[in-house]
């Protein structure tokens, strides 16, 4: 690349968009970024139609922990990310009723591990001299364009592992999540599935905190997953929309922070998500009030079972 | 109790220490408000557990940190942040009608976006506020140190208000939250109760938001209850034991934190967590004694 052109692209920052692919950090925002939301769209998916935003939740807050505890001993924020979303997303398979957690059980463990996170906090920041005083701030809430590009080309290849993992398991899982007891008696391991399943959200809510912070995480995973859910019934679909979904708001995201250099570029994909999810609910109200206008039973979503 | 849990600055004299606890106006600040924000959360944390609305008491607490991040951005007092915010949200969560079963959760999915937009907010504000970016720890994480006797005060009031409603509404909330189908044929107004609930949810977080952070309310606001409803189903003494378990919670978290050099939040959920820890493992050893005793289902009972 011509040097040249890269400062000068630096200097007209804000100008306009044609430029953006010139600055690394953006390419590698966006390599690792699209990766990243790709997954959390597709687990999204399955997140939402379990019921297991809480689970996602309190990952979220695990991750955080993780990482700074990661941190406190002087190790890669990154493995002390992993090794806690991962175990305790497997944790929360072993210990919930049928591989589904129980909402208490998980809110008690997350405060306590948010609670861990800040003692490690506490140790990073006072014990260590050479210290990142934003660290905090960045795993809390994300740091995409502090991504270094040997940080976003692993993101983008766990990305992809993880999408490849999911869609591998969809077919089973999404018979297992939708009837449980039918997929039991047909032969479908729906324990170990929905084990299997929490591992890859742990994966997947680490990957995620590298792009918007472990505060965020859930919205990324929820908010496009509830949008493509209200858009259509159909499952291969709305996996399909959710990740498409994820991977805008994600762009627009990027795009936004970089044009106005005021907006984190976290609250921007955040806002970008939220918009598509309002979109979509307004546009699943309107089409609900026309079917049933006109008699038919749109079937939008799988009936609970005990809602008759 | 607090001897057991005792570091080496203790001496065995809990008199003595009791009293050096208090040697500091902070110090007895913090356990006047702490003792006003255990009570009212596990009061209303007894009917969240019941209602199964933990994970919206969850977003209601972390709501109030924009609230309070975008309070101190405009230049106004965090506290009209937090009560704004965590009132508004209470509402928007109120209209969402509830779903019934697993299989598909509209309201988590808005819950959960609701919660990280919002907190995304919180973060827009504080670095729109710049040089700001270091408060958010204790916005988040709360500071029991610091208080002022206005501060207090005001969470008395407030939260007695809270209190208040929650007893009028108290007999209805119940009866609506065990069998919502059953008590909205006898006439009682559900939807109005959940209504009113979320608001009073909204009140109790916003202030409690103000001294534990945002993210620490749970523990205050679930454990206990949680806890005290593994122990008993007897609706009373659950609700009287929540506070209890509250009020050990918080005392036992500001006394550790200030004997031992880690900050409160981790006390506080440490505590919050071997409490939970206790009352599953006896609850359990209490259902198999009884199952071998007694191979018939029984009510448990005096």
């Amino acid at each position: 690349m011509n040097p040249g052109l890269h400062v000068g692209s630096l200097l007209a920052t804000g100008s306009g968009i044609a430029d953006l692919f010139a600055h690394p950090f953006v390419r590698n925002a966006l390599l690792a970024g699209t990766a990243i939301a790709a997954a959390s769209g597709l687990v999204g998916y399955f997140v939402v139609l379990r019921s297991q935003v809480f689970s996602g939740d309190a990952l979220s807050h695990v991750a955080f922990a993780g990482a700074l505890g990661a941190l406190a001993f002087g190790i890669d924020a990154r493995v002390g990310l992993f090794a806690a979303t991962i175990l305790v997303g497997l944790g929360l398979g072993v210990l919930g009723r049928g591989g589904r957690a129980d909402d208490v059980v998980i809110g008690t463990v997350f405060t306590w591990i948010l609670g861990l996170g800040v003692l490690f906090l506490s140790i990073y920041t006072t014990s260590s001299s050479t210290g990142n005083g934003a660290a905090n701030v960045n795993v809390l809430f994300g740091s995409i364009f502090g991504l270094s590009s040997g940080e976003a080309t692993l993101a983008a290849v766990i990305g992809g592992v993880l999408c490849v993992a999911v869609l591998a398991i969809a077919r089973p899982l999404l018979f297992a999540s939708i009837d449980e007891a039918v997929a039991t008696a047909r032969g479908v391991p729906v324990r170990v599935l929905g084990i299997v399943f929490l591992g890859l959200v742990g994966v997947c809510a680490g990957e995620a905190t590298q792009a918007v912070g472990a505060l965020l995480l859930v919205g990324l995973v929820a908010a496009p997953a509830g949008a493509a859910q209200r858009l259509t019934s159909r499952p291969w679909v709305g996996l399909g929309l959710a990740a498409g979904l994820a991977v805008l708001a994600l762009w627009v995201g990027v795009l936004v922070s970089y044009v106005d250099g005021d907006i984190p570029p976290s609250f921007a994909i955040m806002a970008a998500a939220t918009a598509m999810y309002l979109l979509a609910y307004g546009a699943g109200r309107v089409r609900a009030a026309r079917g049933s206008r006109e008699a038919t039973v749109p079937v939008s979503r799988p009936v609970p079972a005990d809602a008759a | 109790m607090l001897a057991t849990d005792a570091t080496p600055q203790l001496t065995w004299d809990l008199a003595r220490d009791v009293h050096q606890l208090f040697e500091f106006h902070f110090m007895v600040n913090a356990f006047r408000a702490g003792t006003v924000v255990a009570v009212v959360a596990a009061a209303i944390g007894w009917f969240v557990v019941l209602r199964q609305q933990t994970f919206a008491g969850h977003t209601l607490s972390v709501v109030g940190f924009p609230g309070a991040a975008g309070a101190i951005w405009l230049g106004v007092s965090a506290t009209y942040g937090y009560f704004a915010f965590c009132i508004a949200a209470a509402l928007v969560i109120a209209l969402v009608p509830r779903g019934r079963g697993r299989a598909f959760s509209e309201e988590s999915a808005v819950i959960g976006t609701i919660q990280a937009f919002a907190l995304a907010c919180g973060f827009l504000f504080a670095s729109l506020y710049s040089g700001f970016l270091n408060g958010i720890d204790s916005l988040l994480f709360g500071s029991f140190l610091g208080i002022t006797d206005g501060q207090v005060l005001t969470l008395l009031v407030v939260g007695a208000g809270a209190l208040a409603v929650l007893i009028v509404i108290g007999r209805p909330l119940l009866f609506a939250s065990v069998d919502a189908d059953v008590a909205s044929a006898r006439g009682i107004p559900v939807r109005v109760l959940s209504v009113v609930f979320l608001v009073v949810l909204g009140v109790a977080v916003a202030e409690a938001s103000q001294i534990t952070g945002s993210l620490l309310v749970f523990a205050l606001l679930v454990v206990p209850a949680a806890a005290a409803q593994r122990i008993t189903s007897r609706p009373v003494v659950g609700f009287v034991g929540a506070i209890g378990l509250g009020l050990v919670i918080t005392w036992l978290g500001l006394g550790l934190s200030y004997y031992a050099d880690y900050p409160v939040g981790f006390w506080t959920t440490t505590v919050a967590f071997a409490i939970f820890l206790g009352a599953e493992i006896a609850s359990r050893a209490t259902r198999a004694a009884l199952a071998a005793r007694r191979p018939s289902p029984t009510v448990v009972g005096p």
